[in-house]
């Protein structure tokens, strides 16, 4: 296959996480009202239409380009802590990518990898912690775990999207150690993190695009 | 909501057309929303940019101008500034001796800010951030995002802007800063919550005969809510944990900065600086300089917070030298 399947699956996810984003806006603010400042449904959906705008107005050629634009597009417009996370999450699975041509799975796992561990370097969040990773650490696991089992593609990003599912329900008991959230202490128990919401609409974004 | 507002929407935008109508030493940047020095950049000054969600006014571009900050990049309300804001900051102030960035201890900022200083090194820059966690009321540090920074934010950016105007290097003023950090903390208070333009209505519900201890400047929980209380008991209730937790002893000199949260009138701020000074002078502490007034304020909110920070000469004689911003200004 030429360069150009691989750049389309990316835009194709990025596209469909821009609609869940939209969809589930009121959601994602809610939850964030509950625990946070209630903005991050807003700020999300005002980065992901900014990037969409930033895609049609020059279409990026390479798998890197494209990712990096949707970074910084996202750091620039988002705000709060999610502009920073989210935007350097696409940034390094971008970098991973490079100019590949067609993504493997193997290619898919270590990118988000690479993904996750830029989160990580730049929130210092840990697992229990009730954030983005909590959703996205077992959702790269598991298509890591995929790898190594040899699933087919469509079926490893289905397993991903149950594992940050999961990841996300498995944040409402959790007390809240980063961000605003902390401040609650016990009173942050009992309630989804939004961020982690935010991770498994992006593994969904990733099946419906069959990345 | 009863605001003086045209759209929500257009609040951070308007307001700093405003700003630049009625300071004609500032300059601002309106694509990315920062108010700067006229004079920017000073050939060999060490630049300070500062930064945060808007609602906290005069903080941060009330204190742009002479002996304070270089500049400062305004979010939108309650919302931490984008990197691109502090890198256009930074260079806009870099006058060639490197830029400080001074950071409050939040989440969204600190990465922002991360970010920012990251990429002005890329292109060449050489810059410096201090955060600013002087607020005792987060108590368990360890397993939260760390204490916020609150009042003393104003009273570093007076005395690093201080040390940046004498010629010293950016290490010397990152030195300074730091120091002030370490030797200042802060309490809040909240009577009542605040609302948020965008928002619409009041950030949390405050019952008519409760307070909320511990306040944060976006209405973040305190350590309690209490019972309405007398000034004199309020002031027993914020100072007590500020002097213990330095600690705060006998024969120390202070500079005691009694704040008005937003919502506050100056004359309860007088009652309530009168009762700190009682019990300050009860533990032997000097207060050597005061700062009373509405300074770092959380939108409407009625409230205060008290800030001390310890002094020596080096520090005080900081405080005193010449000053000229919009919100705080003598000697110049």
């Amino acid at each position: 296959m030429d360069e150009a399947v691989g750049t389309a699956a990316l835009d194709r996810w990025v596209r469909s996480f821009a609609v869940l984003v939209a969809e589930n806006k009121d959601l994602l603010t809610d939850l964030d009202a509950a625990i946070g400042d209630g903005d991050h449904g807003t700020n999300m959906d005002r980065g992901m239409q900014a990037v969409v705008a930033a895609l049609d107005d020059t279409p990026p050629v390479t798998a890197s380009a494209l990712l990096n634009k949707v970074g910084m597009t996202l750091v620039s417009t988002v705000g709060g802590a999610s502009g920073p996370l989210f935007g350097t999450f696409f940034l390094r699975v971008g970098a991973s990518l490079g100019d590949t041509a067609e993504i493997s799975l193997a290619q898919l796992a270590a990118a988000l990898r690479a993904g996750l561990e830029g989160i990580v370097a730049r929130g210092k969040a840990e697992a229990g912690d009730k954030t983005i990773y909590d959703a996205l650490a077992p959702a790269v696991n598991a298509l890591d775990s995929a790898v190594s089992e040899d699933v087919d593609k469509a079926d490893a990003l289905k397993l991903a999207l149950v594992a940050a599912e999961s990841g996300r329900d498995a944040t409402t008991p959790m007390l809240a150690r980063k961000g605003r959230a902390s401040y609650l202490g016990e009173r942050s128990v009992g309630h989804q993190d939004p961020g982690a919401t935010t991770v498994a609409l992006l593994m969904a974004a990733a099946t419906r695009a069959s990345l | 909501m009863k605001k003086l507002i045209n759209d929500p929407q257009d609040v951070v935008a308007e307001a700093l057309q405003g700003i630049e109508a009625a300071h004609p030493d500032l300059r601002v940047d309106h694509q990315h929303k920062i108010i700067y020095r006229g004079d920017a950049p000073r050939r060999d000054k060490v630049g300070i940019i500062s930064g945060g969600g808007s609602g906290h006014e005069p903080l941060h571009g009330g204190f742009v101008g002479l002996g304070m900050l270089d500049a400062a990049c305004a979010g939108e309300v309650f919302t931490s500034p984008v990197p691109d804001q502090m890198l256009a900051a930074t260079k806009l102030v870099d006058g060639g001796a490197g830029v400080l960035h001074v950071v409050k201890n939040y989440t969204g900022d600190v990465m922002n800010f991360d970010m920012a200083a990251e990429m002005a090194a890329a292109s060449g820059a050489q810059v410096l951030s201090v955060i600013t966690d002087d607020d005792v009321a987060v108590q368990d540090s360890t397993w939260t995002a760390g204490r916020r920074g609150v009042g003393v934010t104003v009273l570093l950016e007076k005395i690093a802007g201080a040390a940046a105007e004498q010629g010293r290097t950016l290490e010397e003023v990152a030195d300074i800063a730091r120091q002030v950090n370490a030797n200042g903390r802060s309490m809040g208070l909240a009577l009542s919550s605040c609302t948020v333009p965008a928002a619409g209505k009041p950030t949390f519900d405050l019952g008519e005969n409760e307070m909320e201890l511990g306040v944060g400047i976006h209405g973040e929980p305190g350590r309690q809510r209490v019972p309405l209380a007398t000034a004199r008991e309020i002031a027993q209730m914020l100072v007590e944990p500020v002097l213990a937790d330095l600690p705060f002893t006998n024969g120390n000199n202070v500079i005691a900065f009694v704040n008005g949260l937003g919502g506050t009138p100056l004359i309860e701020l007088y009652v309530m600086f009168n009762e700190v000074n009682r019990i300050l002078t009860a533990h032997g502490v000097q207060v050597a300089r005061s700062l009373v007034g509405s300074y770092i304020t959380s939108l409407d909110m009625a409230g205060t917070s008290v800030t001390l920070l310890k002094v020596g000469d080096e520090l005080l004689s900081l405080w005193d030298a010449p000053v000229k911003t919009p919100a705080l200004r003598w000697g110049a």
